[in-house]
């Protein structure tokens, strides 16, 4: 069972801190290009979609370049604080922050432009503070765009697999996530521990696809009654 | 017609994709030659000699764990010749009825090395020294499917080494990713056949030979479900022969 049972626990601890990082991120920089008109910006854009439409084993090569130990921030961070994050379950991280961070971004930019600006002149009008804006006004408004584009996040940092593996490698009980152990698995001829593995992954995710719809169905049927 | 225009590109690609993807089978007869990922190197200059005295005959060769082939062929892949790392995966598939008996064949022996990046800092002379605190990682091949990985098992079990160094093992999928770890300097040492570590002389650096292992001989045999029994022969015999054994042994390879 805890042969199951650890990378599980693993995958949604890792798919859990990308989530959360790929959503700062992703509603900083959606909120950013959503409002502030400045050279470059649909670069930056696609800069920011790339991840989505690149190959995952591709990503994993630029973060192995990047944050390697030899690589330009990762030789930096092992000389100076003597951490490297290849092989680390905050490795895997990472990988699965790249990759889910294009879904949060795209909902959350195309949610905000949703945000009629006079609502937010008003609210300034009113007296609010530019945060005062964001957080009362910009920032609810946006929000079902938002969780939207977050439970995709979620659901893709779960499945990572390509950029996970360059980067964290697979090392049972410390970053061998779900799908990093049915490939182990499977490539071990272990066909009885795949289909349990198997089994797991498709009941959780069930279980996460049931729930997130049921959340933003609620909060769908509050806003009409208002 | 911007529009107009950029169905038009996808089109025109998945088109030039089709096209000469068929060009490329347009070869006569393919040989698909499943080996374990140490003869990577060795095997392309072999299958790419053995193409051409051999007209209209196309190598195809498949590199990866000797386990993770054996489960493939296992599974239904078309594969013609096998050839494992070990003789304990050889094995299972000859109970596994996968493949012909009577074809299989010793064609090489090799041994096993531990490596470190090259310019390393790091006190390491062998298993024995890695040991010490300042070393965090070290990559091998996973036992489980990895045969580089099963002899270092096996050495390290015999030496009394395995259960303490356990923590710091980084397990990779097949031998060329441990190697590849090791040149990179995510690790601080590994361990690998001496042959892949012949392949990145100028990035890692050989500081011991393992010793305590069984000898380790490579098998190849022709694979039951070919269609092509004959031509998968001729490779076998190809391989055995005076020019495939200097082939070989230009990459480091010993005689069986």
């Amino acid at each position: 069972m805890s042969k199951s049972l650890i990378p599980l626990l693993l995958t949604l601890k890792v798919a859990g801190f990308a989530t959360l990082a790929a959503f700062l991120i992703g509603v900083a920089f959606a909120f950013l290009l959503a409002r502030v008109r400045f050279p470059g910006r649909e670069w930056a854009d696609a800069l920011l979609t790339l991840p989505l439409v690149m190959p995952p084993t591709v990503m994993g090569y630029y973060l192995i370049v990047v944050f390697g130990r030899k690589g330009w921030i990762g030789q930096w961070l092992y000389e100076t604080l003597g951490v490297t994050l290849m092989f680390t379950w905050q490795g895997a991280v990472l990988a699965s922050t790249v990759v889910s961070l294009p879904l949060v971004f795209k909902a959350a930019r195309s949610a905000f432009e949703g945000v009629d600006p006079n609502l937010e002149r008003a609210a300034r009008t009113l007296g609010f503070s530019e945060a005062g804006v964001f957080f009362r006004v910009s920032l609810p408004l946006a929000w079902r765009g938002i969780m939207a584009g977050t439970m995709l996040a979620f659901a893709r940092a779960m499945g990572e697999f390509g950029a996970t593996l360059m980067v964290a490698g697979n090392l049972p009980g410390k970053t061998q996530t779900l799908s990093l152990a049915v490939y182990e698995a499977v490539q071990a001829g272990n066909d009885q521990l795949a289909m349990i593995l198997v089994l797991i992954t498709s009941l959780v995710c069930m279980v996460i696809l049931v729930s997130s719809g049921r959340i933003l169905k609620i909060k769908y049927l509050k806003e009409v009654d208002r | 017609m911007k529009r107009v225009l950029i169905v038009g590109l996808v089109v025109v690609l998945a088109l030039v994709g089709t096209f000469s993807m068929n060009e490329a089978k347009a070869a006569d007869q393919e040989l698909l030659v499943s080996a374990a990922a140490s003869l990577t190197n060795a095997f392309q200059d072999v299958g790419q000699k053995f193409a051409g005295a051999n007209a209209g005959v196309k190598f195809v060769p498949n590199f990866a764990a000797s386990g993770a082939l054996l489960q493939q062929i296992e599974k239904g892949a078309p594969v013609d010749v096998f050839a494992s790392a070990d003789q304990k995966t050889m094995d299972q598939a000859n109970e596994k009825k996968l493949i012909l008996p009577e074809t299989r064949k010793n064609f090489v022996s090799n041994s096993m090395v531990l490596i470190v990046p090259a310019g390393s800092k790091m006190p390491i002379k062998g298993p024995q020294d890695l040991l010490a605190k300042e070393v965090t990682k070290v990559a091998l091949g996973n036992p489980d499917s990895v045969p580089a990985g099963r002899y270092t098992q096996e050495s390290l079990k015999n030496e009394g080494l395995w259960e303490k160094l356990s923590p710091k093992f980084i397990p990779g999928d097949n031998v060329r990713q441990v190697l590849d770890y090791v040149s990179r300097g995510e690790v601080d040492a590994g361990f690998v056949f001496a042959t892949d570590a012949a392949t990145a002389k100028d990035k890692v650096q050989v500081v011991a030979t393992l010793t305590k292992h069984q000898p380790i001989l490579y098998p190849v045999a022709v694979v039951a479900g070919t269609q092509k029994k004959d031509l998968a022969q001729r490779f076998i015999a190809f391989v055995l022969s005076k020019e495939g054994q200097e082939i070989l042994a230009k990459y480091g390879f010993g005689k069986p």
